[in-house]
């Protein structure tokens, strides 16, 4: 009986300290689902879906405060993925976030520009490059094209760029075949 | 002689090389204006180096490698350069890409050549001279050779294979370049045997050819070389590198591993030739064979200077009247070409013209009855039905875990599909659509780490400005302190109250 009773009693104590020393050793920091939310977003920084920045988006859906269909530039297909993740209903993007567009960059005209250094200070990613009085460019293989630039441009010389389709990041298509009537 | 394994899978097409294979070699004329487009291996596009107005020669460089994977380009004849514009190149969007142009002055004057002894340079040296003489693997996939018979630390070649196997149907110009080149084939092999350090050579050659098979023993034996000529059975694809590979040495290349890993590297006998032509003639890649085949009324090989366009090339054959399409490559792997504007370049081993009663549309595509036809005739033992449900529902990755990237595109699977399921397309979109995505996944990882690193430099900003201002504020409150402690201040507050009394009482006395 008190055999028994010890064996048990040790059983719980090293199990227990095991459990306890696992919790410690093996924390979690932060909170993982945010991390996976935020790897699925397009992380344009372009602040459509009303946070400011994809991480604070993330953080949003995964405390269940947002839906998962305010980024537009992540698109249906993001959208798939979310509720994939999170095993809600797909729903398709809101309105009243915006549109899915093609994918941009902004371009700025370079005669036009006064050097004010407003869209430096916008850009999320820091993609713009120029100084107070002088001409500003933008980098393009940085661009998220998140149009943030535009806006704060007192003489309106940024337009945003569909990337146009070139041999580099051409893509064979899905197969599709005329249905012909039958015979 | 050498035992030989199988490979798994493969098909039987009727092979159509007799049409062309039965008479020489035709030299093309001279075009008078040549594109030659900037991309024409797999890698990076090369870099231009001359711009409109140069005078060129035969030979001399246009362009130099655009990175590490990426070889030079040169002028196929002499003439002024009109420009690099965007022209249409053989690629399977009709897409344009960046062309040098030149205008032939009909000279065709060489730039001067310079051969070399291979084997009294250091095998770095010849490595860099093949990248600037612009050799491509020539079977098709235009890969930098240089780069090939470069080996890791953990990986040897001891055995070059020579692949002369040219499986695809229709394609003969590897049949007759050995039938008429073997020599110089052989001495190229040798060169690239000696850059890679391998020690033995074996040719594959499908037991379809046997004037090449008989031409190459013949020319081994002449040269006294170590050098073992196979006649490998004719099976579709026996020309892929890991079939031909594990046919001639029963290795089996896996996923992910290269054949240095397994002490073999493969190389077309087109790319030997080359080779030969580059470092012991000091002729650059400048030319090429191409078979000109299919719906035409006189189908041959033909020489032709890259830059040559297709057009031009294909009159040479007088295509029927009722072509309706040309295809660059075989009637397995081969893609049709979107325009014939689009000129001849490294990686153009075949122009197929086709008509409806050559190739009849395939019935309408049925669905997959699961016959699992196409994993038998899957040379890569891969399962294509599989990677077919999931490329069509578009769940790639659940199509990449069947290996969808081991996939060789050998069109076995489309092939013997009852259904008429067009799969390598299926596949192909899907490859191209991971490929893309993967790309948008970094561009998204770098925005990131980009925009938190914005982050942290606004919020250290912040905190620097705060810190100048503690500072600052400190400084003031000193320099107060130094002025005097607190009671030399009462004190100097009492003399200034002390100072306006006195002056109030001056003055109360004149106002009364």
């Amino acid at each position: 009986m008190l055999e028994a009773l010890l064996v048990m009693a040790l059983g719980s104590v090293i199990l227990g300290g095991a459990l306890g020393y696992a919790s410690v050793k093996f924390r979690v920091e932060g909170d993982p689902l945010v991390e996976k939310i935020d790897a699925i977003l397009p992380q344009t920084q372009c602040g459509q879906c009303g946070f400011p920045g994809c991480k604070p988006y993330a953080e949003a859906i995964a405390k269940g405060e947002a839906d998962i269909n305010c980024c537009p530039p992540g698109g249906e297909d993001g959208i798939h993925k979310l509720a994939d993740l999170l095993g809600r209903e797909f729903k398709p993007l809101s309105g009243e976030h915006g549109v899915e567009k093609p994918k941009s960059t902004a371009v700025i005209d370079e005669n036009v520009c006064i050097g004010c250094t407003l869209c430096i200070q916008a850009c999320p990613v820091d993609a713009i490059v120029g100084a107070a009085k002088q001409m500003h460019t933008v980098v393009a293989s940085q661009c998220t094209g998140c149009e943030l630039c535009l806006a704060p441009c007192p003489v309106n010389c940024i337009d945003m760029v569909p990337i146009p389709e070139t041999i580099d990041n051409w893509k064979w298509k899905y197969p599709v075949f005329a249905v012909q009537k039958a015979a | 002689m050498r035992p030989l394994f199988g490979f798994t899978g493969g098909v039987k097409p009727a092979s159509h090389k007799t049409e062309s294979n039965q008479g020489g070699i035709v030299v093309a004329p001279l075009p008078p204006v040549l594109t030659v487009p900037l991309r024409q291996n797999a890698g990076l596009a090369s870099r231009p180096l001359v711009q409109a107005g140069d005078r060129v020669l035969k030979g001399q460089a246009i362009a130099g490698p655009g990175g590490s994977i990426s070889v030079a380009i040169h002028a196929p004849t002499s003439g002024t350069v009109r420009g690099i514009e965007t022209h249409p190149i053989p690629h399977p969007s009709g897409l344009l890409a960046p062309c040098v142009v030149i205008e032939a002055d009909g000279e065709d004057r060489w730039i001067e050549r310079t051969p070399v002894d291979p084997y009294a340079l250091p095998v770095e040296e010849l490595r860099t001279r093949l990248r600037d003489a612009g050799v491509v693997g020539l079977g098709g996939a235009a890969f930098p050779s240089f780069v090939k018979t470069q080996h890791g630390p953990t990986q040897r070649i001891e055995t070059l294979i020579l692949n002369g196997a040219e499986c695809e149907p229709f394609i003969t110009c590897d049949d007759l370049l050995m039938r008429t080149q073997a020599g110089q084939i052989l001495d190229g092999a040798a060169v690239l045997a000696h850059i890679a350090g391998a020690q033995r050579i074996v040719v594959g050659i499908e037991d379809n050819k046997p004037e090449a098979v008989a031409a190459m023993t013949a020319a081994a034996q002449r040269a006294g070389l170590l050098v073992e000529v196979v006649a490998v059975p004719t099976r579709y694809p026996a020309g892929g590198e890991k079939q031909l590979i594990r046919v001639l040495t029963g290795i089996e290349v896996p996923f992910g591993k290269l054949p240095p890993d397994y002490g073999v590297q493969c190389f077309n006998v087109a790319t030997a030739y080359a080779t030969a032509r580059a470092l012991l003639h000091g002729e650059p890649m400048i030319s090429r064979l191409v078979t000109v085949t299919g719906n035409v009324e006189r189908p041959g090989n033909f020489e032709v200077r890259i830059g040559t366009p297709i057009a031009d090339l294909l009159k040479l054959a007088e295509p029927k009247a009722d072509t309706d399409r040309n295809l660059m490559g075989g009637p397995m792997m081969g893609f049709a070409l979107p325009t014939l504007d689009a000129p001849v370049i490294k990686a153009t081993n075949c122009i197929l013209a086709g008509s409806k009663a050559m190739f009849p549309a395939p019935g309408p595509e049925m669905p997959c009855i699961r016959c699992g036809s196409c994993a038998r005739a899957c040379p890569m033992d891969l399962q294509p039905f599989e990677m077919y449900w999931f490329s069509r529902a578009k769940i790639l990755g659940k199509a990449q875990e069947y290996h969808l990237f081991d996939c060789i595109e050998c069109g076995c699977c489309t092939y013997v599909c009852p259904s008429r399921i067009p799969l390598v397309d299926y596949f192909r979109f899907a490859k191209s659509e991971i490929r893309a995505r993967e790309k948008e996944n970094e561009a998204a990882d770098a925005a990131r780490q980009r925009y938190e690193f914005r982050l942290e430099r606004e919020e250290r900003e912040k905190q620097e400005k705060a810190a100048k201002l503690a500072a600052k504020a400190a400084e003031t409150k000193a320099k107060l302190a130094q002025a005097g402690d607190a009671d030399d201040k009462k004190a100097l507050i009492a003399a200034a109250v002390a100072r306006a009394q006195e002056q109030k009482a001056e003055e109360k006395p004149g106002v009364e």
